[in-house]
């Protein structure tokens, strides 16, 4: 252990601990609540088609998209009923997983 | 004379095979800062030791005009040698022999020298160098790495297998180092992915270089595949020769004894630990505290630093070491950590090498990220490992034992032959803190001064909890001793453990969950 440790506190079961903190640690991604009305790509891929437009109303089980990834065209259903708000991307994208597709109000 | 006549065609013969792909592709390799692979068999085996097989073999593709290519060797070198006098089985691949691609003949010799290994119970050591399959081979190519795949998975626990990134190591490949023991990586040369650059770029317009995607430091560092990260293949060389030096030939045999000595006088093991259990230090310094001449090989020194494993000599016998490092993130349990120590436990497990577990920490990390990353089925890991392990398992507690973590780092109840623990030990379901709390919750809402109530009652608790007589008290620990008898205690376990024997229920195997 040299004087130049750079420690912070960790709390665990409301004890401080002074230690080193990780960079996985300090870099990790809150946690947020998955929203049906965004659409993420499941799969990283190329957008093939997109059967939807802004405005349009949804059902449940709708096609909304295609997404070419591994040699396959998967198609992306609508989860829920609704209305199209935006579409963010375009026939032709590259996306990578998790990527917005597209938003339902 | 006719004979003479003979020796000197094969001696021709050879000398045309060991330039391997010629000059310039030879200058090539230097030129990427890289040995080549005979080079490379040489500076790792002991001076004159190596024996050649296959140096004659040829490929046997004939399509896509490859019948009238000839690659030397089909560009692996395979044989045997000794390594500080152990014998050991080798294959290096040649990067330049048609980038070292692996196709049905060069698979052949790798798993004839493989099956070698195996037979004669020594370590494997291969020399991953290639460009991948080679695709003029075909499905010949793939069935060659399965045949791989399928001899490391046999060979597994029986003998070491060692396997050695200096080069590109992409797709396929990688598998047969994942399945092997340790793998060995070295800066700016160790490339490992199952899908390249070119292809991310491809299908996602993601632009990443090999180093960043998979360089030496990216599986020391981040995805755990790596065991040891070295700076040059030189430096590379040096850790597998001394790793051999810890490790039995198979595991029907025990490592090789070496003359004890002892510890180094400047890690004075009173002056170590801090009092206050919230206060971090380095636990190596504890284990060169108190093992032969303060030398500790670390193994993932990189990887998920809250717990530290690696071999040491405990009297001349080799030992393996899991230690929390409060120093890391308080030297908590977690996915990583987990996974690490597990191996690792199971490792020394398969080749009778005791471990010494030294516990100090305050439980498991806390956070959605680990829950979702099932800390549950990895922290699992840690409990089977040791519960499965039947060489001497020696536990001395530190400092903090809490909650699950106690239970976790060989504890008495997993059947850990010696628990010894220090005065400085607190052996508790939870922290004096977070009990406390729970404990005296009622009295601590009702009082005039919450505050002064809550330290008052962990004050009481620590008093009562704090320490290591309540669970020496139920036999849980055999022993509490002082730092400094550390040492001879230890040593007298291993000593008293030499013959242990567990029977174990029949099984095909058991179902760690992984």
């Amino acid at each position: 252990m040299s004087k130049n440790d750079k420690l912070g506190f960790l709390n665990i079961n409301t004890s401080l601990y002074q230690t080193r903190i990780s960079n996985k640690f300090l870099n990790r991604k809150p946690y947020q609540p998955a929203d049906p009305r965004i659409i993420l790509s499941f799969i990283p891929g190329t957008v093939f088609d997109i059967m939807t437009e802004p405005g349009q109303n949804v059902f449940q089980g709708d096609d909304l998209m295609i997404l070419d990834a591994m040699k396959m065209k998967n198609k992306l259903k609508c989860p829920i009923d609704g209305k199209v708000k935006s579409i963010a991307v375009k026939k032709g994208d590259k996306v990578s997983k998790g990527t917005v597709l597209l938003e339902l109000e | 004379m006719p004979v003479n006549k003979k020796i000197h065609e094969l001696r021709e013969k050879r000398e045309k095979i060991l330039l391997g792909g010629g000059e310039q592709a030879i200058e090539k390799q230097k030129s990427m800062g890289k040995r080549t692979a005979r080079e490379r068999i040489m500076a790792l085996l002991d001076e004159n030791s190596f024996n050649e097989y296959d140096l004659f073999v040829e490929h046997e593709a004939r399509d896509f005009d490859m019948d009238k290519k000839s690659l030397p060797s089909d560009g692996v070198i395979i044989g045997s040698g000794t390594i500080y006098g152990a014998p050991v089985a080798i294959f290096a691949q040649d990067f330049t022999v048609a980038g070292g691609s692996l196709g049905l003949m060069h698979s052949r010799k790798i798993t004839k020298i493989m099956d070698h290994a195996l037979k004669m119970r020594i370590p494997l050591i291969g020399i991953n160098d290639s460009g991948g399959a080679r695709i003029q081979e075909g499905v010949n190519s793939l069935a060659g790495y399965g045949e791989i795949f399928f001899r490391n998975t046999i060979s597994s626990g029986v003998i070491p297998q060692l396997s050695v990134i200096l080069g590109p190591c992409a797709g396929g490949a990688v598998y047969s180092p994942a399945l092997t023991d340790f793998v060995f990586v070295v800066d700016k040369i160790s490339k490992m992915f199952i899908t390249g650059p070119e292809v991310i770029k491809t299908v996602l317009g993601e632009e990443i270089s090999m180093e960043d995607l998979g360089g030496a430091r990216v599986h020391s560092e981040i995805t755990g595949n790596a065991h040891f990260f070295a700076l040059s293949e030189e430096e590379c060389f040096e850790q597998i020769k001394k790793l051999i030096t810890f490790i039995p030939w198979n595991n029907g045999q025990k490592a090789r004894m070496f003359e004890p000595a002892e510890p180094k006088p400047e890690y004075n093991i009173n002056k170590i630990v801090p009092e206050d259990p919230t206060l971090p230090y380095d636990v190596k310094d504890v284990i060169r505290a108190i093992v032969d001449n303060s030398d500790f090989f670390e193994i993932m020194e990189l990887y998920a630093k809250n717990i530290v494993i690696g071999f040491g000599r405990m009297g001349g016998h080799t030992t393996g070491f899991v230690a929390n490092q409060p120093l890391e993130m308080a030297g908590v349990l977690d996915v990583d950590s987990s996974d690490k120590a597990a191996r690792f436990i199971r490792y020394c497990d398969a080749f009778n090498i005791p471990i010494i577990t030294l516990v100090d920490l305050p439980g498991y990390l806390p956070g959605v990220d680990q829950e979702h990353a099932g800390v549950i089925r990895h922290g699992a890991k840690v409990l089977y490992a040791y519960s499965e392990a039947t060489v001497p398992k020696l536990t001395v507690i530190l400092r903090k034992a809490y909650g699950g973590g106690y239970i976790a780092m060989s504890s008495r109840h997993l059947r850990a032959d010696f628990v010894f623990a220090w005065p400085s030990a607190e052996i508790a379901v939870m922290g004096p803190e977070g009990a406390a709390n729970i404990i005296f919750r009622k009295e601590i809402m009702s009082s005039a001064d919450p505050d002064g109530m809550r330290k008052q009652k962990v004050e009481e608790y620590k008093s009562k909890f704090a320490n290591p007589y309540v669970a020496a008290s139920r036999g849980y620990v055999d022993a509490v001793i002082e730092p400094s008898e550390t040492r001879k205690f230890l040593m007298h376990a291993i000593e008293v453990s030499e013959n242990k024997d567990v029977p174990m229920p029949h099984k095909k195997h058991g179902l760690p969950p992984f």
